[in-house]
């Protein structure tokens, strides 16, 4: 296990440097480097800067460099200093900008991982346990729809709704006179008050993918010879499938998080901006417009380690879950 | 040989396959009977319908299939923890409630399958899986049920059984699984032991131990065993009564020694015919069943060998169903050679059903 | 027995995919929006660019066929606007008594076939040049929803195929190599696939679509978007075949082809991809849907296409604000275009996957 452990950990290791290489080459993408595009802004306003600051700016990025040296460089500034560069945009330091906007984020992201288990899970086993049921077709039915509505299509049916019946603003995550406030136990109570939407916009089409893949996943198991076997010892029904076809049809489930994280963090990013949730995807979006390169490579940088962590997370469960996966590595 | 009084009797079971394209009657009429103590082979080619009962009699087909008709009669379960065995009443499986199904079901009647790879859970230690059984039975506790789980592995003959208790199944050989596998049959001393090819996906070494280990076993336990298989060669081995099988049909039923020594049915007589003999001289062809099983969907009318019969007799065979005749010997087959009419040839059909 | 090749083996999946009639009314509905997508031109009422201030926010105007006076005959009845004094928004009341009569092949703005053959028939709309109608409502610029839908079927549905056409070359080479050789090759493109999977597609492609310079034409921008999308989308295409190559290398045909002396290319050629052909085209047809969310995503964002192209993500792109919804509820129809559409082709995709499956 220890073993797997390390290597898995090696593995995302290089996975991570992958991560970062692209996004310091998309960072560099856009014509004119940061200092130059900072230059030419002040220039814009008419204003002098400082020749020697911005020396000691080429300087701190390495920016007269080769490729491979500013990277380094950009790479060391976050490793040692926690440094991510300088947000031209809002002229503060990218990460004085980013971490409570990516625990939002994050937090909102995780909570819609279990929102859509919680959901999908017993949906996806009772439409193949009860195969051509009614039930069934409708739980078929809403896969399919869940997956063909764009999210953010759902988000403005649901703002058109609020607005139109019920006279009610639903974006934001929180109400005007916690907005600003410090975190105690009301503004917690506030923002569970206003999560749900999102959750379950943003829920959609992975509860929708998730209940079909259950389905599947089960309809395969369900008549597989062990579960006949198990029929064969007198095990009544119920009890029978939750300990054998269902606990082997979970399985998947650990490996699903790995595509299931990103898509909800690219459906959290479009849902922020259309409901304009204080999350990384307004920040992100405003980046991007604004070719704020140094925040855009940060965003992705971050979400992208915490997408690769929550995957080798989910493959670490996979493994206390499955003795199959756990043996096989444990044996060599 | 055994002359015990009978716990399971099987009477005109039908287990219909609903396919899109059609119905594939599987098991047909199948009737069986098997007493106390006492090892019945059921033979017949692939895809007769042999599996498909067997599995029939637990009540353990699955949607296509389904049993249409018949009589499963085993005798009534005593309960979870109850008294003694005594003289039981029977009940009809087909029409029991649910409850006393699970009941025979492990306690009653226990089986092993074909393929003991995929019929054990790999999520889950071989002891788990067996304790489950007496756990499940018995009123006993968890140690207990281990500590006898450990016992049964070891009355089948797996090394170590402390150690095997906990492993998987993918840590395990087939030959092992198969051992394990009858330790979880024979965990809660079923009275009938259904064996459903229990050697076929074993290699031949491996396949002599397990059924070795069978017949020691029956012999201890005192239980009756069904043993399905394709292999009159096992049967002969194995067997005191044999049931042989085609198209869902019982078309032979007897003791193994006259029965082989001496068919009735002409399918009885072909199949002997295609199995090797020793003294066999060295230039003599083996006779196989002539023609092919028909295809499911077109069930021939009539007697269903009708179309690979030697013995063909056109304007009868082809329009009349034959009944289950009883012959001097107690032996019972389902030829209309037999009904007493196939010597004056041509004889209106529904005169049939006399005892020869 | 899985390699009864050719014509056999079509006639099998076609019979199964028969049998699936959702995908059946799913394919019919696809071949339908390519059709309008192909005589966009044609079936439009009128153009993309044909605006009437006068009729900004215009409610959808009802079809009639039947009026009790003069008896059948298509029509709508006419928009009469009035200001409203504080907000100067136009508020629109549907004037019983005016009749527009609408025809068929009618004669209106002038258009340019594909680009080529000049033409002023269309299908449908008012038989006077001189009226507007707005049969699905109008933008904020007074233009005909029904004709952008239309127009703009155009575009998110080639991005669609354009996308997975370029994700299908890079996916079938790169996982081909991945499954064939083996080894070091497969090691370093699973290892990149495995790290395009773990970005979050939809930051990627913000951050991608930054690099796209904002001078650029619509047609450039048009296959910048495509890259960005295929770039990122070829990896679950490059899975399947990584998958079916290894499975295939171990059947027992191919080592029957390799011990005949094949060379290699025609064992991949000739033996391998024939017989994954149809697994492959399920997974285009259920990769498509993605594409099209991907570009209408970026460009409802605004950083996909841009006016004055259309696409249904750019139409979207009205419907922004809560606003404009609430007074034009209607520029949520390029929404309804997109799942229907998604919907129609994830039924063909699911019907083509289980029919080309051969162990079902």
């Amino acid at each position: 296990m220890l073993s797997y452990i390390t290597r898995r950990v090696a593995l995302m290791l290089v996975t991570l440097a992958a991560v970062s290489i692209t996004t310091f080459f998309i960072i560099g993408l856009p014509p004119g480097d940061y200092v130059s595009t900072l230059q030419a802004q002040a220039e814009s306003r008419g204003e002098e800067i400082d020749q020697q600051r911005l020396a000691q700016l080429r300087e701190r990025y390495g920016l007269d460099q080769p490729f491979i040296a500013q990277y380094g460089k950009w790479m060391s500034n976050i490793l040692v200093r926690g440094d991510f560069g300088e947000s031209f945009a809002w002229n503060k330091p990218v990460s004085s900008l980013i971490w409570d906007k990516v625990g939002l984020s994050f937090f909102l992201s995780v909570s819609t991982l279990l929102f859509v288990w919680a959901v999908a899970f017993p949906i996806g086993v009772f439409s193949a346990v009860r195969q051509y049921s009614a039930g069934d077709y409708v739980a078929t039915f809403f896969g399919f729809v869940g997956m063909a509505v764009p999210e953010f299509m759902l988000a403005l049916v649901f703002m058109y709704i609020g607005m139109r019946y019920f006279g009610q603003d639903v974006g934001g995550l929180f109400s005007r006179e916690y907005m600003d406030a410090v975190w105690n136990f009301g503004k917690v109570l506030d923002l569970l008050s206003h999560l749900w939407l999102p959750i379950l916009i943003i829920g959609m089409s992975g509860t929708a993918g998730t209940i079909r893949i259950t389905r599947a996943n089960l309809l395969d198991e369900l008549h597989k010879p062990y579960v006949v076997t198990a029929r064969a010892k007198g095990l009544p029904e119920w009890k029978l499938l939750l300990k054998y076809p269902v606990r082997m049809s979970l399985s998947p489930f650990f490996s699903t998080v790995g595509w299931l994280l990103p898509g909800l963090i690219s459906g959290e990013t479009i849902i922020s901006i259309v409901l304009s949730l204080p999350t990384t995807g307004p920040l992100l979006f405003g980046a991007v417009l604004s070719q704020d390169m140094y925040l855009v490579g940060s965003f992705i940088l971050i979400l992208s380690t915490l997408t690769v962590i929550g995957t080798l997370l989910s493959d670490l469960a996979l493994a206390w879950w499955d003795p199959r996966i756990r043996h096989r590595y444990e044996g060599g | 040989m055994a002359t015990g009084e009978t716990i399971l009797r099987v009477k005109g079971l039908k287990t219909h396959i609903f396919l899109e394209d059609g119905v594939v009657r599987a098991v047909d009429g199948a009737d069986l009977e098997i007493r106390r103590g006492e090892t019945l082979a059921v033979v017949g080619e692939s895809g007769c319908g042999k599996s498909m009962m067997a599995r029939s009699i637990l009540r353990l087909v699955d949607r296509p299939a389904q049993i249409v008709d018949g009589e499963i009669w085993v005798r009534r379960p005593p309960g979870k923890g109850g008294n003694s065995d005594g003289a039981a009443e029977m009940v009809d499986l087909v029409r029991a409630d649910r409850r006393v199904v699970r009941e025979v079901r492990g306690k009653r009647i226990a089986m092993v399958f074909q393929e003991p790879m995929t019929s054990l859970s790999p999520m889950h230690t071989i002891g788990d899986q067996i304790a489950e059984v007496i756990l499940l039975h018995e009123q006993v506790t968890k140690q207990a049920a281990r500590r006898r789980t450990i016992e049964l592995l070891g009355r089948v003959g797996i090394p170590a059984p402390k150690v095997r208790v906990d492993s998987y199944p993918f840590q395990l050989s087939g030959g092992m699984l198969q051992r394990a596998m009858i330790a979880m049959a024979l965990s809660c001393n079923p009275e009938l032991l259904i064996a459903d090819e229990p050697t076929t996906a074993l290699d031949v070494t491996t396949q002599a131990q397990i059924l070795q280990l069978l017949r020691t076993l029956q012999k201890e336990y005192g239980m009756a065993v069904m043993l399905i298989t394709h292999d009159l060669g096992v049967a002969a081995q194995m067997a005191d009564q044999v049931a042989v099988m085609y198209l869902g049909v019982v078309v032979e039923r007897g003791d193994i020694v006259s029965t082989f020594r001496s068919p009735l049915h002409p399918y009885t007589q072909a199949l002997l015919r295609s199995v090797p003999k020793l003294g066999l001289s060295a230039g003599a062809r083996l006779a196989p069943v002539r023609g092919m099983v028909p295809h499911p969907y077109q069930r021939p009318s009539g007697c269903p060998f009708h179309t690979r019969c030697d013995s063909f007799m056109a304007g009868k065979c082809d329009l009349t169903v034959p009944e289950l005749l009883r012959q001097d010997d107690g032996r019972e087959v389902r030829c209309l050679l037999y009904d007493g009419t196939a010597g004056a040839g041509a004889v209106a059909p529904g005169a049939e059903g006399r005892n020869a | 027995m899985r390699d009864t090749r050719g014509a056999s083996q079509w006639r099998l999946i076609w019979r199964r995919f028969r049998k699936h009639r959702l995908a059946m009314v799913g394919s019919f509905i696809v071949l339908l929006i390519y059709f309008v997508a192909a005589f966009a031109e044609f079936l439009a009422p009128t153009t993309t660019g044909a605006q009437n201030e006068n009729f900004a926010y215009a409610p959808p105007q009802r079809l009639h066929v039947f009026d009790e006076k003069e008896g059948f005959g298509l029509y709508v009845h006419g928009l009469s606007s009035k200001r409203d004094p504080v907000t100067y928004e136009l508020l629109f009341t549907v004037d019983e008594s005016a009749r527009i009569p609408m025809g068929f092949f009618v004669r209106g703005e002038p258009y340019h076939l594909w680009g080529l053959i000049p033409m002023d028939r269309h299908l449908i709309g008012p038989t006077d040049r001189g009226e507007t109608v707005y049969l699905l409502g109008a933008d904020r610029a007074g233009r005909d929803m029904l004709s952008r839908i239309i127009y703009g079927a155009r575009v998110s549905l080639s991005i669609g195929l354009v996308g997975v056409a370029v994700s299908f070359v890079l996916g079938l080479l790169l996982g081909g190599i991945s499954g064939y050789y083996g080894g070091g090759p497969d090691t370093l493109i699973q290892r990149l696939i495995e790290f395009l999977m773990a970005i979050p597609t939809l930051p990627l492609w913000l951050s991608l679509s930054a690099a796209v310079p904002s001078g650029w034409g619509p047609l450039t921008r048009y296959f910048a978007i495509t890259v960005i999308l295929s770039v990122i989308g070829w990896t679950g295409l490059a899975r399947v075949v990584r998958g079916r190559f290894l499975s295939l290398r171990e059947e027992d045909f191919v080592t029957a082809a390799r011990l005949d002396g094949c060379g290699r290319s025609r064992i991949i050629f000739r033996h391998m991809v024939p017989s994954f052909t149809s697994h492959m085209i399920a997974s285009m047809t259920m990769a498509v849907p993605g594409m099209i969310l991907g570009e209408t995503s970026l460009s409802f964002l605004g950083l996909g296409l841009q006016s004055p192209a259309v696409s249904w993500g750019v139409l979207l792109q009205d419907a922004q604000s809560v606003r404009a919804l609430e007074t034009a509820p209607w520029l949520l129809f390029p929404g309804i275009a997109i799942f229907v559409t998604v919907l129609a082709m994830n039924f063909v995709g699911d019907g083509l996957r289980d029919s080309a499956d051969p162990y079902k």
